[in-house]
């Protein structure tokens, strides 16, 4: 059993086209960018859909469900951590990190739940444990 | 329009240091650039191309083109991290087959090693107008721990195993015994990789290629000036590029850009995977080799583990002799950009000028490919197929 510790999380630098994006991580939410011409979510959000590149995308607020696609735990770090992709259940793949987890029992396809870190000096990021 | 047969390499020199804390990175370019112009017999006035990448000194290629005191009239400094190189040669087969120049001079250099950069173990801050970066530094994504994602990605899927990607590892350092420039000349085992120090799951510490200073050169001229040379003749046949994120979350960590650069190469050569009798493949991990030769096309999707196991990389010995200087994992990763000692030891083989104990016989036909970025976030593929003449 390897249980993760907690380490200093950079703070996260918004810009315009994502500040709701980091206000809606300090009230505890993951907003996903969707577009209203093609209902396709996309990750990390744009103002203009990556897929069929209209200007209509918007903000949804999604479950915080997601499984592990991929993760590997850095050994060599002075606190080691794990980083992960995740897919979340509405179907978009983030970068992340798992937290508050045991590094040798994590797996592949294991179900994980949104979690909040608070960064340095900025607003807290979304991570995930395992559910 | 093709650039098959429109240009040559005509020149390829690789610097000997893997520590210079006495040079300038200045001073290694130019070193560099002397070392292949003297391989091609030409001077440095014969240059009317110059191609660098983000990585060289000053704004894109200014400050080189002005160290270095040439008069250009074209220029390209693409960056792709460790694959520009290989796109450099395929730009300046394009600008020769355009009439833009007749001479490219590409020149690589870094001094990694003397400056001490955690190069695979530290995340790297960027400048905060990129993108991503809001999205990806809190995470603290490295070179080892984003390569070994894919790694993990491969195995869950695949089936593949630690001991079969320690094969790759083993295969470069029984090519790096006969080379006395390589950084590690110890031959190792599949248990010595295995028992090295894990450094991001499922990745050990001899899965990661070494962090050298040093550089190299090129230099693509026009065939008729590649004829008039007293050197064996290496023709370009075909080159593909390509670019591969993460496709605005739709991630898919179980390709890479070779899928696509590789079929552009081998269709504009005219040859297929099969042909191939040497290859030069990226190897800043040996997952990067895994999955290249897969997508690459020299086996299944899939079936990587089972073709690099056993030996099937080492020359003599294997189907499909690679890297046989070494490579990045045991010879030398000059400024953490492998791409141009890829090209470089392509070159030797097919001149009939690498190490006779690992030679390939009469090495008609190579491949050099290249992954430059990070194989798990973003990156640049770049494949070039070139035949002795």
């Amino acid at each position: 059993m390897t249980m993760s510790t907690r380490r200093k999380i950079p703070a996260p630098e918004a810009n315009p086209e994502t500040s709701a994006y980091w206000a809606a991580a300090a009230s505890g939410k993951l907003a996903i960018r969707e577009c209203g011409h093609c209902s396709k979510l996309h990750h990390y959000p744009r103002a203009l859909c990556p897929f069929c590149f209209k200007p209509a995308t918007g903000w949804r607020e999604v479950s915080g469900r997601g499984k592990i696609y991929a993760y590997s735990v850095m050994r060599r770090a002075e606190t080691p951590y794990a980083i992960a992709y995740v897919t979340l259940a509405e179907g978009v793949t983030l970068l992340t990190n798992l937290i508050d987890c045991d590094f040798d029992h994590l797996r592949i396809g294991q179900e994980v739940k949104l979690v909040f870190q608070d960064s340095e000096g900025g607003p807290p990021v979304p991570m995930f444990t395992p559910a | 329009m093709s650039i098959n047969g429109k240009a040559y390499i005509v020149g390829a020199y690789e610097h000997p240091t893997r520590k210079a804390p006495d040079k300038s990175l200045a001073q290694l370019h130019a070193e560099v650039a002397l070392g292949a112009l003297a391989d091609a017999g030409l001077g440095k006035d014969d240059v009317d191309g110059y191609f660098c990448a983000g990585d060289a000194p000053g704004m894109g290629p200014l400050s080189m083109v002005d160290y270095l005191n040439l008069r250009v009239r074209h220029v390209d400094s693409t960056d792709t991290g460790g694959s520009s190189y290989l796109i450099h040669v395929a730009h300046a087969a394009e600008a020769i087959a355009l009439g833009k120049c007749r001479v490219a001079l590409i020149t690589l250099a870094g001094r990694p090693r003397s400056e001490g950069m955690a190069t695979g173990t530290a995340p790297r801050a960027g400048n905060p107008g990129i993108p991503e970066i809001q999205f990806e530094y809190p995470y603290a994504p490295t070179v080892a721990n984003m390569y070994a994602m894919c790694a993990m990605r491969h195995m869950h899927q695949f089936g593949t195993t630690s001991e079969q990607l320690a094969w790759i590892k083993v295969a470069a350092s029984h090519h790096a015994q006969h080379n006395p420039h390589a950084l590690l000349r110890e031959v190792v085992t599949v248990a010595d990789v295995l028992a090295s120090p894990m450094i991001a799951d499922p990745l050990h510490r001899l899965d990661c290629c070494v962090i050298t200073d040093g550089g190299g050169a090129l230099i693509v001229a026009h065939p008729e000036i590649a004829k008039s040379l007293n050197r064996p003749r290496v023709k370009i046949l075909g080159v593909g590029e390509a670019v591969k994120g993460q496709f605005g979350g739709e991630v898919d960590l179980t390709f890479s850009g070779a899928a696509w650069s590789g079929p552009r190469a081998f269709a504009e050569a005219g040859v297929a995977p099969g042909d191939i009798q040497y290859a030069s493949i990226y190897d800043s991990f040996t997952i990067t080799v895994l999955m290249q030769i897969e997508d690459l096309g020299f086996c299944e999707k899939g079936m990587g583990g089972r073709f690099v196991a056993d030996g099937n990389l080492i020359s003599g010995v294997g189907k499909l002799p690679f890297n046989t200087d070494g490579g990045g994992l045991c010879n030398n990763h000059p400024a953490n950009r492998g791409g141009m000692t890829k090209v470089i030891e392509a070159v030797r083989q097919l001149r009939g000028e690498a190490h006779p104990a690992v030679q390939v016989k009469n090495c008609a036909l190579a491949l050099a490919h290249g992954t430059g970025g990070s194989l798990g976030l973003r990156h640049g593929s770049a494949t070039l197929i070139m035949e002795r003449e």
